[in-house]
C-alpha cells in the first residue's frame, strides 16, 4: 500500500496527489463532501489518466482507512457501472489473456470468457466488483504482476468505492445525477456486522513475510480463473487449480521485450523446412516448362507409404511427404541417376533417413578419385612419419625389438558399383537437413560390424568405441550395416529380375555367380495370396555377403606384384601351410525358402495385410532376422524398407567377444629368467675353485718367469 | 476409399483435436488413438487402416462390457504366426493395478490373469520370438535336483510354459521398465488415489528435454530411498513416482533406459530402452503430445489433456 502507480504522465502526478490529500482530509472532517466536489469537478482536465490515476490513490487511501467499500451502492450506481464498464471493456481481453491465459493460446476461449465477464459484471455486478477490488491493492514487490493489475484497474476502478464516487467521470457527463449522489454520500456509521467482514477481510489481506501475496488475493485470482475458464467439475478441479494459480503468480511470464527462447530449435526446424517447399516447388515449375514431363530420378514415396500403411508400419503420411520433399532436394543436387528410400536407423538423439542413390555414368568416379586422393594423402602422410621414426632411432642406436606379429593381409575393398559398394547412400537426420554421403564400406568394417552391437547416436562423426575394435567411426558403422541390412532383407516377387542373358558364360567364374540382373519385361506380377503361401515365390535381389566381407571372393593371399618381389621367400614359407579355402555364397535372386533357419525360427513371416478383405490386400513379408525390415508386394510393385534400429535379432544375449589370450612378449630363456641365489656351499666351493685356478696361474706365471729366467739366461 | 479421406492425417488430427476438446467427464484413451499413433510413427510402427478402425471399435465395447474408467491400447508384441494386441483397462485410480486384454485380430478381446513374481520366474527361461498362439508350449529342460534315499543326483526334467505366462509376464515387465509418464499428468489426492491432472498443459520444452520431468509409471521403488533433503524439494501430491533421472544406464551410453528426441514439431518423443531381466532390450515408444497441432492460422492452438498417461505406446519385442 501507499504505492501510487507511477502515472504515465508526470504532469497528472501533483494533481492526484494533492487530490488525494484533499480527499483524506475531507474524509476525516467528514461534513460538507458535495460541495468541495463540485469544486474540484470543475478543476479537473477531462484527461482519464489523471482520473485514473487519482482514482487509485484514492481507493489506495480509503482500503488503508478501511472504510466499507461495497456496503451502499443504489441501483443508479449501478447504472453508471454498467456504463463505465462498457466504455472499458474493449481493453478487457487483453488484460485478462496476460493474467489468466499467459500459458494458453486460445483466443476463442478468451473471448468467450471475456464475453462472459462482461454478462457477469452486468448480471451479478456486486460479487464480481467485490472479487474485482482486490487487484487493486498492488502487493509491493510482485514487478510484472502489478503492472497487469493496473491495466484492470480502468474497469473495475469505480465500481466498488460506494461512498467516492465523486470523482467518476462518467458523473460528468450526469450532473443531475450527480446531485443525487451527493446526497447519498453521508455516510452511516459501519455496523458490528460490516464491522465483522472488516475484520475478516483484513486478516484474509494479510501478507507473510515469505510472500507478499495474501490469501484474499489468492482467492480472488483462483475464483477468476474459475469463472473465466468454467471447468467442468470445479471442485474436483480444485485442487490443482489452487496449486497452478499459486505457481503463476510466482512464476511470470517473460518479459515481451525478451524474446521466448523456448521454441527457438523447433522454429530452426520449420524454417529450414519450408526451404525446402519453397524451392523445390520453384525448380519443379521451371522444369515442367522446359522438359514437359521430365522423368524424375525422385521415386513415388506416398504410393509406397500408402501401402507400407496398409501393411502397418511405415512413417507416417506428413512424415513421407517431407521425406520426399528432401529426396527431391537430393536428386536436385547431386548427379542422381536412380533413388529410392532405404529406410530409417533410429539412433539414440538423432535418427538416419537413409537414401540409395546410383550416380549416372561418369560422374561419380570424380568424386571418388578425390575422396581416395585425400586418404591416399593421409596414409602418405603417415607413412613418412614412421620413416622419419626410424631413423631417429636409428640414431639412438638402441633399437626397438620389432613384433614379429603381422598383420593378417587386407582385404581389398570392391569397386563402387559392385558388390557391396553397389549403390552409393546418403543420410539425413530430418528432412531439411543436408544430406551427407557416406563412405564405401571396406570389407574388414563388415566383418567387424558382425562382431559388435552399437546404438546409432546420431552423429556420423561419433567414434565407434568397441571391442573388438571398429576400424571407423559412426559413418562407418552405419554403412556396413546399411550393407548387411541390405544384402539380408531386400528381397523382391519372382521373376521380377532376371539375368541378363550376356552374362550367362561368366557363371562359373566366380562362386557367387552372376552379380547383375535386369528387370523382366515380362514379368506378370504374382497373384498375393501365392506370395503369402509360399516364401518360395520371393528372391532376394541383393548379393550375400560372404564371411570375408565381399560379395566376391578374393583370395587374400593372392599377393600383388610388388609384394611378390619383396617377400617371395616368406611367402613360400606361407604358402605351405596356409590354403584358404574359397568362401561360397548363396547365389544372386536365391529364393528365400532355401535362408536358414535361426533356432528353429524361420526367418521370414509373410502376411495378408487385411485379412477382412484378402481380394485387396498386399503381401507383406517381415524379416525376423532383422527386425523392421518389411517388404511389400501388390501386382507388379513392391518395395523393401527398413526402420529400425540397426541390430540384427539374436535369441540369445548380446556378449560382446573375449580378449583374445595374452601373446607372449618374448621367448623365456636364461636371458630372461631370474637365477636363483647361489647357497653358501656353492659361494664356498666357487671361492675355493677361484683361488685353485689363482694359485694355478701363479704357479704358471713363475713357471713362465722362470722359462723366461732361464730364457734369459740363455 | 472412404477410409483413406478419413485417415488423411490433417483430418484426423482435426477429428481428434475435437474430440480432445468436447471430452467427457471420463476420458477414453482409445478415443485419441489415431492421433498417438500418428505421432509414434516416426519409429516405424503403426497400424494399418482395418486394424485401427476395427480397434476404435472393439475397445469401445470392451470399455462398456468390463466397466473400465478408461481404456488405454498398449501396444502389440509382434509374433511369428501372428500379432498380439494389447490393451488395458484402468479403474478410478491410476495406478491401481490393471486389466490387461489381448486380441489376435483387433476385434475378440481376452483377458489375462494378473501377473506374479512367480510367473516371471518361470518364463525367464524361455528365449526366442513369440508365436502368436497363446496355448503354444515352450520346452525348457532343466536340471533338479532329485533325493532319492541319501543319494542326490540331478535330473533332467522338461517344464513346459505357456506362451500365454510368458505374454503376461513381458507385458508387466515392460510396463515397470518403460511406462512413462510427463511430470503432472497425474496427480495424487490426499486421500490416496492417483488422478488425471485435468489441467496439465503439457511439458515445456526446456522442461521436456530434461529426464527429470518423466516418471516411471509404476509404484515407487527408489523414491524411498532418498535422503530427507532430496525429498525436501518434491511436491507430494506431483512427485509420487519414481523419475527417469537416475536410471542406469544414462543417456548417451551405450544404451539408456530413456531417451529423449526432439522431433521438428513441437512434440517429445520418448524412446525407452530398458534392459530386460532375460531378454536384452525391451524398447518402447511413448508418445507426450505437447500440442497435437501447433497453429493453423495462428489462432487455434490445442492442447490435449490426454497425455497423462504412456499410452498408446507401441510397444515390440527384439
Amino acid at each position: 500500500m501507499g504505492d501510487p502507480p507511477p502515472d504515465p504522465e508526470p504532469p497528472s502526478q501533483p494533481t492526484s496527489s494533492r487530490r488525494s490529500s484533499q480527499v483524506s482530509e475531507r474524509r476525516r472532517t467528514r461534513p460538507s463532501v458535495a460541495p468541495l466536489v463540485h469544486e474540484e469537478l470543475q478543476q479537473i482536465p477531462l484527461d482519464p489518466q489523471i482520473l485514473r490515476g487519482s482514482r487509485e490513490a484514492l481507493s489506495n487511501q480509503s482500503n488503508l482507512h478501511g472504510w466499507p467499500q461495497s456496503t451502499s451502492l443504489t441501483p443508479n450506481e449501478n447504472l453508471v457501472f454498467q456504463a463505465e464498464d462498457s466504455y472499458v471493456n474493449p481493453g478487457f481481453p487483453a488484460a485478462v489473456q496476460r493474467q489468466a491465459y499467459l500459458s494458453e493460446g486460445r483466443l476463442q476461449a478468451s473471448q468467450n470468457a471475456s464475453l462472459m465477464l462482461q454478462q457477469l459484471q452486468q448480471g451479478e455486478g456486486n460479487l464480481f466488483q467485490e472479487l474485482e477490488s482486490a487487484y487493486q491493492e498492488p502487493p509491493a514487490d510482485l514487478g510484472q504482476f502489478t503492472m497487469y493489475q493496473r491495466e484492470d484497474l480502468p474497469f473495475s476502478q469505480g465500481t466498488e468505492h460506494g461512498p467516492y464516487m465523486t470523482d467518476d467521470p462518467t458523473l460528468q457527463f450526469s450532473p443531475s445525477e450527480l446531485g443525487f449522489m451527493s446526497f447519498n454520500m453521508e455516510l452511516p456509521e459501519p455496523e458490528p456486522r460490516e464491522l465483522a467482514v472488516q475484520n475478516a477481510k483484513a486478516y484474509l489481506l494479510q501478507t507473510s513475510i515469505n510472500s507478499d501475496l495474501s490469501l484474499y488475493e489468492h482467492l480472488v485470482n483462483l475464483l477468476t480463473k474459475i469463472l473465466n475458464q468454467r471447468p467442468e467439475d470445479p471442485l474436483f478441479l480444485l485442487e490443482s487449480l489452487n496449486r497452478t494459480t499459486q505457481w503463476e503468480w510466482f512464476h511470470p511470464k517473460l518479459d515481451t521485450l525478451r524474446d521466448d527462447p523456448e521454441m527457438q530449435p523447433t522454429y530452426e526446424m520449420a524454417e529450414r523446412q519450408r526451404a525446402l517447399f519453397s524451392r523445390s516447388g520453384g525448380g519443379e515449375g521451371e522444369q515442367e516448362m522446359e522438359e514437359e514431363v521430365a522423368e524424375t530420378a525422385v521415386p513415388n514415396i506416398m504410393e509406397k507409404a500408402f501401402y507400407f500403411e496398409q501393411a502397418g508400419v511405415g512413417l507416417s503420411s506428413d512424415e513421407s511427404f517431407r521425406i520426399f520433399m528432401a529426396l527431391k532436394q537430393l536428386v536436385e543436387q547431386q548427379p542422381i541417376h536412380t533413388c529410392r528410400f532405404w529406410g530409417k536407423i533410429l539412433g539414440l538423439s538423432r535418427s538416419y533417413l537413409v537414401a540409395e542413390v546410383e550416380f549416372r555414368e561418369g560422374e561419380e568416379e570424380a568424386e571418388e578419385e578425390e575422396l581416395e586422393e585425400m586418404t591416399e594423402g593421409g596414409e602418405a602422410m603417415e607413412a613418412h612419419d614412421e620413416e622419419e621414426g626410424d631413423e631417429d632411432e636409428d640414431k639412438v642406436m638402441d633399437v626397438i625389438p620389432k613384433p614379429t606379429w603381422k598383420p593378417p593381409p587386407v582385404i581389398p575393398k570392391e569397386e563402387s558399383r559392385i558388390g557391396t559398394n553397389r549403390y552409393l547412400y546418403f543420410v539425413c537426420n530430418e528432412p531439411g537437413r543436408p544430406w551427407m554421403r557416406l563412405p564405401h564400406v571396406t570389407p574388414i568394417q563388415i566383418v567387424q560390424a558382425r562382431k559388435i552391437r552399437k546404438f546409432f547416436t546420431g552423429y556420423l562423426d561419433a567414434p565407434v568405441i568397441s571391442y573388438p575394435p571398429f576400424p571407423g567411426n559412426e559413418a562407418n558403422y552405419l554403412r556396413a550395416q546399411i550393407a548387411r541390412i541390405s544384402a539380408a532383407t531386400h528381397i523382391s516377387p519372382l521373376g521380377f529380375y532376371q539375368f541378363g542373358e550376356e552374362e550367362g558364360d561368366e557363371e562359373e567364374e566366380g562362386g557367387a555367380g552372376r552379380d547383375s540382373y535386369e528387370e523382366n519385361p515380362d514379368f506378370e506380377g504374382i497373384p498375393v495370396l501365392e506370395l503369402v503361401d509360399s516364401m518360395a515365390n520371393w528372391v532376394h535381389h541383393t548379393q550375400h555377403i560372404l564371411p570375408q566381407g565381399r560379395c566376391t571372393w578374393v583370395n587374400p593371399l593372392q599377393k600383388t606384384e610388388e609384394e611378390e618381389e619383396l617377400g617371395e621367400e616368406e611367402e613360400k614359407a606361407d604358402e605351405g601351410i596356409e590354403e584358404v579355402e574359397q568362401e561360397v555364397g548363396p547365389p544372386l535372386l536365391t529364393p528365400l525358402s532355401e535362408d536358414a533357419e535361426i533356432m528353429h525360427m524361420a526367418p521370414w513371416t509373410a502376411r495378408l495385410s487385411c485379412t477382412v478383405s484378402p481380394q485387396y490386400s498386399v503381401a507383406v513379408v517381415r524379416s525376423n532376422l532383422w527386425p523392421g525390415a518389411y517388404a511389400y508386394a501388390s501386382g507388379k510393385k513392391f518395395e523393401n524398407i527398413y526402420i529400425g534400429w540397426g541390430h540384427k535379432y539374436s535369441p540369445e544375449n548380446f556378449n560382446p567377444s573375449l580378449p583374445a589370450p595374452i601373446q607372449h612378449e618374448y621367448p623365456s630363456g636364461p636371458d630372461t629368467i631370474e637365477m636363483s641365489d647361489p647357497t653358501v656351499e656353492e659361494e664356498q666351493a666357487l671361492k675355493a675353485a677361484q683361488e685353485q685356478a689363482l694359485a694355478a696361474a701363479e704357479e704358471e706365471e713363475e713357471d713362465e718367469e722362470e722359462d723366461e729366467d732361464e730364457d734369459q739366461d740363455d | 476409399m472412404e477410409g483413406r479421406s478419413f485417415g488423411s492425417p490433417w483430418t484426423r488430427l482435426l477429428l481428434a483435436t475435437w474430440r480432445a476438446l468436447s471430452r467427457a467427464a471420463c476420458a477414453m484413451d482409445a478415443e485419441s488413438l489415431l492421433l498417438s499413433l500418428e505421432l509414434a510413427s516416426g519409429s516405424g510402427q503403426g497400424l494399418s487402416p482395418d486394424r485401427r478402425a476395427s480397434l476404435l471399435t472393439s475397445l469401445m465395447l470392451v470399455k462398456r462390457d468390463y466397466r473400465f474408467d478408461r481404456v488405454l491400447f498398449w501396444g502389440r508384441i509382434l509374433g511369428l504366426v501372428a500379432d498380439y494386441y494389447i490393451a488395458q483397462g484402468v479403474s478410478e485410480d491410476q495406478l491401481a493395478p490393471r486389466k490387461t486384454l489381448y486380441s489376435l485380430n483387433c476385434m475378440e478381446w481376452s483377458l489375462l490373469p494378473p501377473a506374479t513374481e512367480e510367473m516371471e520366474m518361470q518364463t525367464s527361461v524361455v528365449k526366442g520370438r513369440f508365436m502368436g498362439d497363446p496355448s503354444h508350449e515352450y520346452e525348457h529342460t532343466e536340471l533338479q535336483k532329485v533325493n532319492e534315499g541319501e543319494k542326490v543326483f540331478e535330473e533332467e526334467v522338461v517344464v513346459q510354459i505357456k506362451e500365454e505366462k510368458r505374454l503376461v509376464s513381458v507385458i508387466d515387465q515392460i510396463d515397470k521398465a518403460v511406462a512413462v509418464i510427463p511430470r503432472g499428468a497425474l496427480f495424487k489426492t490426499p486421500f490416496g488415489p492417483i488422478n488425471v491432472n485435468r489441467t496439465f498443459e503439457g511439458l515445456s520444452l526446456s522442461e521436456a528435454k530434461k529426464l527429470s520431468s518423466y516418471f516411471h509409471f509404476r509404484e515407487p521403488v527408489e523414491l524411498k530411498n532418498k535422503t530427507l533433503l532430496e525429498k525436501a524439494e518434491l511436491d507430494p501430491s506431483l512427485d509420487f513416482m519414481d523419475s527417469l533421472e537416475h536410471d542406469i544406464p544414462k543417456v548417451p551410453g551405450d544404451c539408456g533406459c530413456g531417451l529423449l528426441e526432439q522431433r521438428g514439431t513441437p512434440q517429445m518423443l520418448l524412446r525407452g530402452l530398458a534392459r530386460g531381466a532375460a531378454r536384452g532390450y525391451l524398447l518402447g515408444v511413448c508418445v507426450l503430445t505437447r500440442s497435437c497441432i501447433q497453429c493453423i492460422g495462428n489462432t487455434l492452438f490445442c492442447h490435449t489433456p490426454s497425455p497423462v498417461t504412456p499410452r498408446p505406446s507401441v510397444f515390440w519385442n527384439e
